[in-house]
Parts: structure tokens; C-alpha cells; sequence
């Protein structure tokens, strides 16, 4: 069987079939969904960092501006949702374009521009002059459109989209071209590829994904502020989660979502007092003892992990 | 050289500055398919920097570089990969976490070649096949020179510029290595070599240019070149040259 077909077997069809199927057996469907997001966000990290070594600090940036892209549509044109969702992405994706310039820099100027970048974002939609579009500081409410079930499949309709686009980077040229632009420009560029185009493409997607997510969450919560959707929680989380598991894999991303944001809800639920401590003991570990990720554990031994 | 054949490269008056450095300062030279040209100097006489305005790495501040018919300068790298340009590292670049099968696909895969050598032929031939699904990383730098002159060739250059391939290799490796150089030009590659072993470039090139201050002192055999008094005064010193 083709590396890619064993791929989707494998891992995607499992993954959306188990996610599907929980919220008939687990009643905190809100905690579902937040596994859901984070396992779109996590791989939109895995996308950018994992294949072209862009850090996203400010990836929440088109998280928030798929939200407001949703909300506007809602509110202003009484767009249906899944179409809003849609107009979300592409908010995130025109915002990404506006951002291109960011990817003249590299490592922690490019991360900290970034950052810079999605608070820009923030204070533009929280900016109460601007209440008659985006509502300003003051927050949104889309009841008319509150449909938690239909927000719910939806992202795990995207979900799979992002995992697929994940195994066709690992199973493509394309995918290896990125890789060889984050291992050596020069040099990828001598091998024919075009340097700059690839970087947009996959800084565009990564882009598109979190814009998508961004407006199923608007539609799940429905009732959100500027400082929720584009909080710096989600950029922090969905990068540790991400390099947690091991980027540039398509496993590495699920099992650092499963795991961590598991132990997460796990110690939050038991032992909040001791919360804070405990996972920062994690990440601190993971830092010092695995800096290429769990999967390294598996790739240290001459294994391959998809 | 068969003066015969038109040039596939022609570089005038090539002038290229870093702030008040001409690390080129009107170099023209050509080169013809099938050719085997060697570019000489001491450090810092312009030789990378040539090469690296040539492969679309620097673009020119001055002059002209035409590579079959089309003015080349300043155009980007890859896209002249796809005309057919294509070269080496002085320090090679592979990409270290791919393996080495994975490294030729890449430039299989973007190198915009037909008739382009198979991965198998090109792991053979230049001695990768043992170590072929091996993170690039894994290799020696012998290893690694070879690899980059593989991920090179897949994009099936007309002219290809060696930036120092030899330096490294052991006296069998460069035998061999000398003979695989000889045998791309007699299929009508053209190949601009930089090196500073002298008894290699005396044993492949057809000509050389010595260069100096980012000007061309001498053009000819290396036999003759060595005889110069201008070469050997910027290669030894003042004193020597007389």
C-alpha cells in the first residue's frame, strides 16, 4: 500500500472516526471540542514551523480574525455559519497575505514580529471606534446562529482537511521541498525550488487552518470578547502541543494534543492548586530531555514515525 | 577549448561591490560547452564571488552576464537552475535532516529537467548507494561533497560551477573524482572549476583564468600561467616574480 493511503487508514481515519463518535459517549462536549481545535491548531503550527521553520508566535492572529471574519458575516450580513466559517479562513488568509513581508526575517525576529503582528490585530478589532463593525472592546453575541452540534462536526471536518494536508506535505515532493527551504534556502533554491513561493503557500495555509478554526469557534461560543479569541493561550498552547509530539511528523502534533492538553484537563479537574507546577515540570522536562519531541523517543532508535 | 563552438557562458565587465570592497571589478571572461575551465587566485581575488553572481546568488553591480543568448544577472537562482546553470559549495549544503535519496528527489522534483539521471545512476555513481537512506547529517564530508554535486546534476546543468570539490579528497578520490569531472564535460557540459590544488586543475581543465583583485591577470594553460610573471607575483610575492 502507498505510504500516503496507509497514512489516512491509519491515523486520519481513526482520528475522525473516534472524534465523531465521543460526543454520543462523553457528555463534556465543550472539552471535545477544545481537543478538536487544538489538534487543527497544532498541526497549522506543525504546517508552518515543522515544515518551512517559521516559529508563529502571534499565530492566535488568525484565530481571532477567523472568529471576527465569522462574527461580521453573522452579525452584518446574516451569512449562514458554515459560509461564515468559510469567510473566516479567507480573513485569515488575507491577513496572512498582509503579513508576507514578516517572512524576510528568521528565527526569533520573526517570531517576535509576529507576535507584534497578532496583538496589532487585537487592538484593531478591540478599538471602540470601530464598535459599529466589530463591536469594539464591548464583545460579540451571535445566538441566532448558536448551534454547538453543527460548530462541533465542523471542526472535525476541518480537522481532517488539515491532518490530510499534513500527510500529503510528508508523502509529497512538495512537502520535501519545504523541508529542504527550512533546512538550507541556498541550497533548495540551487535545486530548483522556488524559495519564496513555497513559504507563502505554506505560511498561507498554515493561515487558512487557523482562520477556519477561529470561526467554528465564534460559532460554538457564540459570546466572545477580543481578549478570548485572541488570547496568546492559544499560540502558546498549540506551539507546546505541537513540539510536545514532534514537528514536520503527522503523529507528532495528535499525541502532543492528546497527552498534554490531556494532562492539562486531567490536572485541572484532580489538582489545580498543584497545576501550574505540574505542567510546567512538563515542559521544562521536555525542553531539557526531548528537545525533538516524543516522537524522537521512537526516531532516536532508527524507527520511523509518520 | 574548440574555438569553434559560440560561448554557452559570457561574462563582461562584471563589476560586484560589498560597501567600498570591488570583490569583482570588471572580470569578463566566457566559457564553451564542453569546456573544462579553470578559474585560479589567491584568497579573496573574486573567484567565489564570480560564481556565486553567475548562479544568481549576488546580483551583478555592473557588466553583463549572458548565458545561452539571455542576459542572466540578477535573475533568481532557480530560475536559472531551470535555464540549466547549476554548481557546488565551497562548504556543502546539503540538507542535513533528509536522508540522501530524499535530497536528489528534491532537485529532481524542482530541477525542471527532462532526461534527467535516475536516482539509482546518480547514488551509484558517485558512491552514495550504501549510505542512500542515511540523514544527510550522517555523512562524512567527502560524502557530502558528492551529494551536493549529485543534487546538482539532477537538475541536468549545461554549465556547472565547482566551487572548491576537491579540497578534502585524498589522492584516489581526487583521481576519481578528476576522471567523473572529465567525463561531464565530454557530454558537452561546460564546467567552471575553482580549486586550489593545482596539480588537480592542471589535470582536468583545458584553460584557466588567474584572477586578482576581482580582475583576470592571465588566461591560458595553467603551464604557461605559471610562468608568468604577473601570477607568480600575486600568488608568491614580488620577489619571486623575476
Amino acid at each position: 500500500m502507498h505510504n500516503a493511503s496507509k497514512h489516512l487508514l491509519f491515523i486520519l481515519a481513526p482520528l475522525v472516526v473516534v472524534f465523531a463518535l465521543l460526543p454520543g459517549v462523553y457528555q463534556n462536549h465543550l472539552l471535545l471540542f477544545n481537543f478538536v481545535i487544538f489538534l487543527i491548531l497544532a498541526q497549522g503550527v506543525n504546517i508552518i514551523y515543522g515544515f518551512t521553520g517559521y516559529l508563529p508566535f502571534g499565530y492566535v492572529g488568525f484565530f481571532g480574525a477567523g472568529a471576527y471574519g465569522f462574527a461580521i458575516m453573522v452579525m452584518h450580513l446574516q451569512t449562514p455559519a458554515p459560509l461564515a466559517v468559510l469567510v473566516g479562513g479567507g480573513v485569515a488568509v488575507l491577513l496572512g497575505l498582509l503579513l508576507t513581508p514578516l517572512l524576510r526575517l528568521s528565527g526569533a525576529y520573526f517570531a517576535i514580529a509576529n507576535l507584534a503582528a497578532s496583538l496589532a490585530v487585537l487592538h484593531f478589532v478591540a478599538n471602540p471606534a470601530l464598535e459599529g463593525i466589530t463591536k469594539g472592546p464591548y464583545g460579540v453575541s451571535l445566538t441566532g446562529t448558536f448551534n454547538p452540534t453543527h460548530a462541533y462536526y465542523a471542526a472535525v471536518v476541518v480537522m481532517a482537511l488539515t491532518v490530510g494536508a499534513v500527510v500529503y506535505l510528508k508523502n509529497s515532493p512538495f512537502g520535501l521541498a519545504l523541508q529542504a527551504v527550512r533546512e538550507d534556502a541556498v541550497s533548495a533554491s540551487m535545486a530548483g525550488v522556488n524559495i519564496i513561493k513555497m513559504r507563502v503557500i505554506a505560511w498561507l495555509a498554515s493561515a487558512l487552518v487557523a482562520g477556519l478554526a477561529g470561526g467554528i469557534y465564534a460559532w460554538y461560543v457564540s459570546v466572545f470578547y477580543p481578549d478570548n479569541v485572541f488570547s496568546g493561550e492559544f499560540s502558546i498552547f498549540a506551539i507546546v502541543f505541537a513540539l510536545f509530539g514532534g514537528v514536520a511528523t503527522i503523529t507528532g502534533p495528535i499525541v502532543g494534543v492528546l497527552i498534554l492538553y490531556g494532562i492539562y484537563n486531567l490536572i485541572g479537574f484532580t489538582t489545580p492548586q498543584y497545576f501550574q507546577l505540574i505542567y510546567g515540570l512538563l515542559i521544562m522536562g521536555l525542553v531539557l530531555f526531548l528537545p525533538a519531541g516524543l516522537v524522537s523517543l521512537a526516531t532516536r532508535r532508527g524507527w520511523h514515525v509518520p | 577549448m574548440s574555438p569553434e563552438k559560440t560561448p554557452i557562458l559570457e561574462v563582461s565587465k562584471l563589476v560586484k561591490r560589498f560597501g567600498g570592497f570591488h570583490a569583482l571589478d570588471g572580470l569578463s571572461f566566457h566559457v564553451v560547452p564542453g569546456e573544462i575551465l579553470g578559474l585560479v587566485g589567491p584568497n579573496g581575488s573574486g573567484k567565489t564571488t564570480a560564481i556565486n553572481v553567475i548562479s544568481g546568488l549576488y546580483a551583478p553591480d555592473g557588466g553583463e552576464v549572458v548565458f545561452d543568448n539571455v542576459s542572466s544577472g540578477g535573475v533568481a537562482s532557480h530560475k536559472l537552475v531551470h535555464r540549466g546553470i547549476n554548481r557546488t559549495f565551497q562548504v556543502p549544503k546539503p540538507f542535513l535532516s533528509l536522508t540522501v535519496r530524499e535530497n536528489i528527489q528534491v532537485a529532481l522534483a524542482y530541477g525542471g529537467a527532462t532526461g534527467a539521471p535516475s536516482i539509482a545512476e546518480l547514488l551509484e555513481e558517485y558512491r552514495l548507494k550504501e549510505v542512500a537512506d542515511r540523514p544527510a547529517a550522517d555523512l562524512n564530508s567527502a560524502q557530502q561533497k558528492m551529494l551536493d554535486l549529485t543534487r546538482a546534476l539532477a537538475t541536468r546543468p549545461r554549465l556547472l560551477l565547482l566551487d572548491e570539490l576537491a579540497a578534502g579528497l585524498n589522492p584516489a578520490e581526487l583521481d576519481w573524482i578528476a576522471g567523473r569531472i572529465k567525463a561531464l564535460a565530454a557530454t558537452g557540459m561546460a564546467i567552471i572549476v575553482v580549486e586550489h590544488l593545482m596539480g588537480f586543475i592542471e589535470q582536468i581543465t583545458d584553460r584557466v583564468i588567474v584572477l586578482n583583485a576581482g580582475k583576470e591577470i592571465f588566461e591560458g594553460t595553467l603551464a604557461t600561467a605559471v610562468r608568468e610573471p604577473q601570477v607568480i607575483e600575486v600568488f608568491l610575492g614580488g620577489e619571486h616574480a623575476h
